[in-house]
């Protein structure tokens, strides 16, 4: 995620557990034209929070399906969806129970333990 | 405290741990399939989207003899040949098998279609049109698992260490993660199916829950490892533009279908300065092309991302879609358009050739401990040939899911109660010990992948290797017990960091210290200092842990029978 022109943009994240007061965090992160939302969250867990709470595990190749949250207000794949010089906006799903951040239980019933 | 009991536990659910489910449920055991992920979603297979080799002889003659035959020349003398025609034996099988269950594979005049691939000398390698091979595969074992009554399937747990007494495995401790719950799970059986390695490198081609878990999990359970300096970098994988969606290893049959011109920052061809000649087909064999890469790059010729350009722009847009079709579409959405544009391609982490040592029932040395999958080591030696991956995932995965679930069968109910809460006590302990001004897990796992990638990447060299052991041990013994760790009950990253990154430190040493051991360049390891191979160094290297140290032996490889040999 190199950076060589120094250009940054800026995400606004919605942050918290169950019972807690809901609140926003705004971070400026480096941008680059084709990253992915996805990139800026873990941009913003390896330089600023690592407790920012996410969930995927490939990274790139919309194959795990498990990166899904809201992006400006609509369902996406934060790998799939691209950064813009404009703030966005990324919240859990909004049907899903909250686990943490950005994670919900998108775990089906009979593969908990 | 939640207890679980089963016939059979499988750590890792992707194609191998899933078939090897599927294979054990079918024999009569009741399983567990876990995964630190989500069931059937993440490991290697998923992502990938090139082919499957088997001796069909769909589309010209084949047999196992020959498959094998490829197998062991791609691995150099190292093959466990037991393991490899295992592999080439049974593959025809698996997919027959996966058809049956759903699979469609692309088809030629009612037969499955099988097109060439590097290092084969028939045409064998079948695939899921367009490039969708993974995923395809994933779904129909997905299906398949979800269909049987004696799979219990669990997202989300993370196996932290494996429970044994007497020689024999028991059961283990897990994680759960999103509620931060220690879990015990009695079993009569283990199997790792946790995958390879390559989250150890800066650059790589697999999702990101491969840090060589299951490597960590079989020592510290007292099994061996074996041939763990042979990691698999794959010599163009893509590394910009940012393109998602995508296997990062896709130019492969770009490049090999339609020739791909590979040029340095300065738009210069370059691959006639190392030895080699592209003969105007722009097709250079993997490792000259990794070779002429990095090599250009440590000139300052590099491009932008610190690799080299692949440009397609001499072949006509209608080639481009008669070839990859709907692909094209893929790569216009991420803003690639190849008739305009070269990408930026270089060398990635792809895939582990060494693992767990195991037999041709896939056991460790252990009584009740299989692996299955990429996380077994010894089948491809110093190189794998390309399609057999997948292969393997299938073939070991039915092995050891079967072997298992026959051992069950005979195996005695052993738990040890007061194992696991010692267990589980210990590791406790490492969350009660986070140091408040120390850096997150996650800094210090990227600082790893950066030491690997630098210094036990694709060209090593001793001092590279004495300097990463160095910086590795004194991660392991001092910097991995100063890590800030959040105190947050419900999915918290940086203790599934911390417990990842313990993992990623021992496997990483065993990697060092093995491709410090062999002082040649021989498949995969090649060694600056040491640039022959050497006729001396045709065996294995065999590690195992005593008094949690890292020890290493050398071993003869397992060769066939000859006679028999020519019977299978």
């Amino acid at each position: 995620m190199a950076d060589p022109i120094g250009k940054t943009t800026r995400l606004c994240v919605r942050r918290g557990s169950v019972g807690e007061a809901i609140r926003y965090e705004t971070f400026d992160v480096p941008y680059e034209e084709g990253m992915s939302v996805l990139d800026a969250l873990r941009w913003i867990r390896i330089h600023f929070d690592s407790t920012l709470a996410i969930r995927y595990s490939c990274i790139n190749a919309n194959a795990c399906k498990t990166c899904m949250a809201l992006v400006n207000g609509e369902v996406e794949y934060t790998c799939i969806a691209k950064l813009t010089p404009e703030m966005i906006t990324v919240e859990p799903l909004p049907k899903r129970p909250l686990i943490r951040d950005l994670v919900t239980d998108i775990v089906p019933e009979n593969e908990k333990v | 405290m939640p207890q679980l009991s089963t016939d059979i536990l499988v750590i890792g659910a992707g194609g191998a741990g899933m078939y090897a489910a599927i294979a054990a449920a079918r024999d009569g055991a009741s399983v567990l399939l876990v995964d630190k992920g989500q069931v059937g979603r993440g490991g290697a297979t998923i992502m990938a989207q090139m082919t499957v080799a088997v001796a069909l002889g769909a589309a010209e003659p084949d047999s196992v003899e020959l498959h094998l035959e490829d197998t062991l020349a791609a691995g150099r003398g190292l093959c466990n040949e037991e393991l490899a025609r295992l592999v080439c034996s049974d593959g025809p099988k698996r997919i027959v098998e996966m058809e049956q269950w759903g699979t469609r594979w692309a088809q030629e005049q009612g037969r499955v279609k099988q097109e060439m691939a590097p290092g084969h000398s028939v045409k064998r390698c079948c695939y899921v049109d367009f490039l969708n091979t993974g995923p395809a595969v994933a779904a129909t074992l997905r299906r398949k698992v979800s269909e049987s009554t004696k799979i219990r399937r669990i997202s989300n747990l993370a196996v932290l260490e494996i429970l044994t007494r007497s020689g024999r495995a028991i059961g283990a401790v897990a994680l759960s993660l999103a509620d931060g719950e220690w879990v015990t799970i009695q079993a009569r059986a283990v199997i790792l199916a946790a995958g390879g390695l390559t989250k150890l490198y800066e650059r790589n081609s697999a999702s990101a829950n491969m840090g060589g878990e299951a490597y960590a999990l079989a020592l510290s359970a007292g099994a061996e490892l074996i041939d763990m300096e042979f990691v698999q970098f794959f010599p163009i994988g893509h590394l910009a533009p940012r393109l998602v969606g995508m296997d990062p290893i896709l130019w492969d049959p770009f490049r090999y279908k339609l020739g791909g011109k590979l040029l340095n920052g300065q738009f210069e061809e370059f691959i006639d300065r190392y030895g080699s000649t592209d003969f105007g087909r722009y097709n250079a064999t993997r490792d000259i092309a990794a070779y002429a890469i990095l090599k250009e790059v440590e000139a300052g010729r590099g491009t932008p991302h610190g690799g080299a350009y692949l440009d397609f722009r001499h072949i006509h847009e209608t080639q481009l879609r008669v070839a990859f079709g709907p692909v094209i579409d893929r790569l216009l959405a991420n803003g690639i358009d190849l008739t305009k544009m070269p990408v930026e391609v270089g060398p990635i982490a792809h895939y582990h050739m060494g693992g767990i040592r195991v037999d041709t029932n896939m056991q460790t040395r252990l009584e009740g401990l299989y692996a299955a999958g990429e996380a077994v080591g010894g089948s491809n030696g110093a190189n794998r040939l390309s399609g057999n991956a997948i292969t393997e995932a299938f073939v070991f995965g039915a092995r050891a899911g079967s072997s298992a679930a026959e051992a069950a069968q005979r195996a005695p109910a052993a738990w040890d109660e007061k194992l696991a809460e010692k267990t589980i006590e210990s590791l406790g302990f490492v969350c009660e010990n986070s140091c408040s001004d120390g850096a997150a897990p996650i800094t210090l796992q990227m600082e790893l992948q950066k030491l690997m990638w630098e210094q036990a990447g694709p060209f090593r060299t001793g001092e590279k290797l004495t300097a990463a052991l160095v910086r590795i041990e004194e991660m392991r013994k001092i910097d991995l017990l100063r890590l800030r760790i959040s105190r947050e009950r419900d999915f918290n990253l940086d203790l599934q960091d911390w417990f990842e990154l313990r993992a990623m430190l021992t496997t990483a040493e065993a990697v060092v210290r093995s491709a410090l051991g062999r002082t040649e360049s021989r498949g995969a390891h090649q060694r600056e200092d040491f640039p022959i191979a050497d006729a001396r160094f045709l065996k294995n290297q065999v590690l195992e842990l005593k008094d949690g140290n890292l020890s290493t032996r050398w071993a003869a490889p397992v060769r066939l029978n000859r006679s028999e040999s020519s019977h299978g």
